[in-house]
């Protein structure tokens, strides 16, 4: 990913045990993207990996669970301080 | 509970022009938009884009700009980060903003959620990596983030768009792999009705296609048998010209062959709707006003059939003239009189669209796509699975959700269900209206059962 602009203040935030650094207030979907985070989580039917598809909140793909709860991370905002987990649902989730 | 004349869904071109015009026309508005900010998907972020990204995205973004102003007035209550999730009658209307529940009732209920990407079905279209060329969109309009080693496939001017300012912002993409042929635009162009106005269009793109040329992008037209290659990422698009089978290694793919309502509201409402041939989609039924068969439901923009943005915006000020006619703040005289230019541009910008229609078809091979490409990409069920169930008697998508569980994962059928429907058809030899879509229902969108319990005293005050 290329970014045009100079990035907002970046927060620390936690990924499946990784402590990322993001731009705050940022698209959650488009940040992880941006440091390099392409599967978000794994599908319950066959354990795929699946990253963001649509980033406008319609397919799903892009779901991380958010302090406990599963979210569309492409409308979520970056917060100082999340801990993100790839959701349990289903398969065993392994770490690439 | 909040009350209010007109409760709009959606914060794009149709729901801020609709806003402005209703409040000018004397009625309170409530905006609900799942987004941070104004603008919707083609002005997405607009409030707040930097200098740099609005530079590259060109004169046709800003036009935002003015939309987005007009909401600054005081009789226009603008709700971001609204996630709908249930409508029910009279335009009560619940949903989640800031991770509470809360319900707002209209005396009138305005759709413009607009458009969805058409899906695009092909084998390893589910791999991360592989995104719509919308998306692409949105991580440059929001993030300022361009995607690199890129390559775009299947059609419609959307494709050259988003090659553009991937080229202005230094980044150009691999290639352009385009699944239409020659001969479609040349067969458009034959079509009178709007073929001047295709004209323009066609120019347009012509020029973004010189972009691209000077960026040295390469580009195939006539593709087909697309595949993206890949185990846990995307690492190439594979397709053939004329028999010839190419490779190209890549990172990222951006699928794009067009867009089409995004009708899961209006359903959900019981708003009755009718294949469009033209369109290739289901569109709602509509009066001129924007007025469904649904009592106090209107639909405006490409949510009610795909034109465009300036179309969006004047169809729904239209909308917001005979709401407020029915409200009994505009006479039948004044609505008229408003509405006569905003008719003149929604018809001339629509004029277009069959040629478009024409000059992109989407991506046959999509349509149909092979036994094994899976088609529901929430629960991972394959064109074969559908086409199976159709010959065990499955006439309908909502019988063959028992079957197979696709249209039940939880996007409730948003990238399935216009492929679900074509397939079906095709096996029984029905038509699209014959054969039916997904029956929608709330919540539209995932809901907690503390949110749901947020507007329990407003439903408890109502009796309900």
């Amino acid at each position: 990913m290329q970014r045009l602009d100079d990035p907002a203040a970046l927060v620390q935030v936690r990924f499946d045990g990784t402590t990322l650094e993001l731009a705050e207030g940022g698209n959650l979907a488009a940040e992880l993207l941006a440091v390099g985070v392409a599967a978000f989580r794994r599908t319950p039917v066959s354990g795929a990996p699946r990253g963001p598809f649509c980033m406008m909140g319609a397919c799903f793909d892009c779901l991380v669970e958010i302090d406990g709860v599963v979210r569309q991370a492409c409308m979520t905002e970056v917060r100082d301080g999340i801990e993100i987990s790839r959701p349990s649902a289903g398969a065993e989730v392994s770490n690439d | 509970m909040t009350e209010t004349d007109l409760v709009i869904i959606g914060a794009g071109p149709a729901g801020m022009a609709a806003a402005r015009q209703a409040a000018d026309a004397g009625l309170s508005v409530v905006l609900l938009d799942e987004q941070p900010g104004p603008g919707g998907q083609i002005y997405r972020d607009i409030t707040r884009a930097s200098p740099t990204r609005r530079a590259l995205l060109g004169k046709e973004y800003d036009k935002g700009t003015s939309l987005a102003e007009g909401l600054q007035h005081p009789d226009i209550t603008h709700i971001s980060g609204a996630v709908v999730w249930q409508i029910e009658g009279d335009a009560q209307v619940a949903y989640t903003a800031n991770g509470v529940g809360a319900l707002v009732t209209g005396k009138r209920l305005l759709i413009a959620t607009g458009a969805l990407e058409r899906p695009m079905p092909v084998p390893g279209w589910t791999l991360p990596g592989v995104m719509t060329a919308g998306a692409a969109q949105i991580l440059l309009k929001q993030s300022g983030l361009v995607v690199e080693n890129a390559v775009l496939a299947g059609a419609g001017p959307l494709l050259y768009l988003v090659a553009a300012q991937m080229c202005r912002a230094g980044t150009p993409p691999l290639a352009l792999v385009e699944t239409q042929a020659a001969s479609d635009r040349l067969s458009a162009l034959r079509h009178g009705a709007g073929a001047l106005r295709g004209w323009r269009y066609l120019l347009k793109g012509l020029g973004l296609l010189r972009e691209l040329r000077r960026a040295g992008v390469k580009r195939y037209t006539g593709a087909d048998d697309i595949a993206i290659e890949g185990s846990t990422h995307a690492e190439a698009l594979r397709f053939s010209v004329k028999g010839r089978t190419h490779r190209l290694p890549c990172d990222t793919v951006l699928l794009h062959h067009g867009v089409v309502p995004n009708t899961q509201v209006a359903r959900g409402l019981g708003v009755p709707h009718r294949w469009h041939a033209g369109q290739g989609a289901f569109c709602p039924e509509r009066n001129d006003w924007g007025g469904t068969p649904v009592d106090g439901v209107f639909i405006a923009g490409d949510g009610a059939g795909i034109g465009g943005a300036e179309a969006a915006a004047n169809a729904g000020r239209l909308s917001a003239l005979e709401i407020a006619r029915q409200l009994a703040t505009l006479t039948l005289a004044e609505r008229d009189a408003a509405a006569k230019p905003l008719r003149r541009r929604l018809r001339r910008d629509l004029a277009a669209r069959p040629f478009l229609d024409r000059a992109y078809p989407p991506y046959a091979g999509a349509l149909s796509p092979a036994d094994d490409t899976i088609v529901c990409r929430c629960e991972e069920v394959t064109a074969g699975d559908i086409r199976g169930m159709a010959r065990l008697g499955c006439r309908g998508p909502s019988q063959a959700k028992a079957f197979g569980r696709q249209g039940m994962g939880p996007c409730q059928g948003r990238y399935c269900g216009l492929t679900v429907t074509g397939l079906l058809a095709a096996e029984t030899g029905q038509s699209p209206d014959q054969t039916g879509y997904y029956r929608i229902r709330p919540p539209f969108k995932p809901v907690t059962l503390q949110e749901l319990a947020d507007i329990a005293p407003d439903q408890l005050t109502r009796g309900d």
